[in-house]
C-alpha cells in the first residue's frame, strides 16, 4: 500500500456523539481528494459511526487502531 | 479481514449458508485491524432527509439537532421544517418578548424563546432539570443544542420556518436566527415527503 500523507489531525477526544463525525465532515471538505486525516476519539460509539459515515459518504477508512482508551482512524477523502 | 465461520449448530443456518455463504464476522474493535479493501461507494442515490421539528422540548430539540447535523455530515441533503413549538427554538436567544398583540407577547413571556432556553417535558422542576442536564452534557462531552445547531447550519442544513405559525405567534423574520430558509407551508412539506425525502416527525 502506498504511504499516505496525513494532512490533518482532528482531536475529538472527550467529545460524544455526534461531534466526532460532525468535526470529521467539516474537516474533510477542505481536503484535497486523496489526502487523509487522522481522527482521534474516545467515544466508543465512534467505531461503528465512523464506519457507517465512510460507507455512506464514500470516503475510505484506511486504518483503525485503538489503545483501549483512544480510537484512532485514518480516513482518506474520496 | 478474517472471516470466521460461526459455530455451525443450526442445520437451517447451515443450509442457508450453503446457498448464500456465512455472514461476515464482526470486526474486532481493539488493536490494529486489517481492513477490507475499500469498497466502491454505493451507486444508489441517497434520499434526502426531512425532519419536522414540532416540539420545543429540550430533549426533542436535542434529538432534532443531533440527527440534522449528523445527516448533513453524512452528505445527506437535510431540511428541517420548524413549526409550532419548534419555531420558538429558532427565535434569537436574545429576544425576550415577541409578537404584536398582548396574547402573543404573553405567550413569549411565559415560555422564553431561543435554543438555549428550552424546558424538559418531564422533570423540568422550574429549570433545575435542564440545568442539571446541561451540567451532565458538559461533563460527558455532549454538544449543546446550540452548538449542534451551529454545526448543522455550517454543514448546510436548511431550516424552513412555518409561515402560518410565524403569523399566529406574531414572529417576524428579524426575530429569527440568521440563516433561516424561506418560510413555507404544509404543501411544501407534503411535497417533499412524497417525492424524495425520508420524513421524520419530532
Amino acid at each position: 500500500m502506498p504511504v499516505l500523507e496525513i494532512t490533518q489531525r482532528i482531536d475529538a477526544r472527550g467529545l460524544s456523539c455526534p461531534m466526532p463525525i460532525v468535526k470529521t465532515a467539516q474537516a474533510i471538505r477542505l481536503l484535497e481528494p486523496g489526502s487523509a486525516i487522522e481522527l482521534l476519539a474516545t467515544d466508543a460509539g465512534s467505531v461503528k459511526d465512523v464506519a457507517a459515515w465512510c460507507r455512506t459518504t464514500g470516503n475510505i477508512l484506511v486504518e483503525q487502531t485503538s489503545d483501549g482508551a483512544v480510537y484512532r482512524f485514518v480516513i482518506r477523502r474520496k | 479481514m478474517t472471516t470466521e465461520t460461526l459455530t455451525p449448530f443450526d442445520p437451517l443456518a447451515d443450509a442457508v449458508a450453503a446457498l448464500e455463504g456465512w455472514p461476515e464476522a464482526e470486526e474486532p474493535v481493539r488493536g490494529p485491524v486489517e481492513l477490507p479493501a475499500p469498497s466502491t461507494p454505493a451507486e444508489t442515490r441517497i434520499r434526502d432527509l426531512l425532519i419536522i421539528d414540532y416540539s420545543g422540548d429540550l430533549e426533542k430539540v436535542w434529538a432534532t439537532m443531533i440527527l440534522a447535523s449528523t445527516s448533513a455530515a453524512m452528505g445527506v441533503r437535510t431540511r428541517v421544517f420548524v413549526t409550532f413549538w419548534g419555531l420558538q427554538v429558532f427565535v434569537k436567544d436574545s429576544k425576550r418578548i415577541t409578537g404584536e398583540n398582548w396574547m402573543q407577547k404573553m405567550m413569549s413571556a411565559m415560555q422564553r424563546p431561543g435554543v438555549s432556553h428550552r424546558k424538559l417535558s418531564k422533570m423540568n422542576f422550574f429549570g433545575m432539570g435542564p440545568w442539571m442536564m446541561g451540567r451532565l452534557a458538559k461533563q460527558y462531552g455532549v454538544a449543546s443544542p446550540k452548538e449542534l445547531l451551529e454545526a448543522a447550519q455550517e454543514l448546510g442544513v436548511e431550516f424552513i420556518p412555518c409561515q402560518m405559525t410565524m403569523d399566529m405567534f406574531g414572529l417576524k423574520p428579524e426575530d429569527m436566527i440568521d440563516g433561516m430558509g424561506e418560510p413555507a407551508g404544509a404543501a411544501t412539506v407534503i411535497g417533499l415527503m412524497t417525492e424524495d425525502s425520508t420524513p421524520l416527525f419530532i
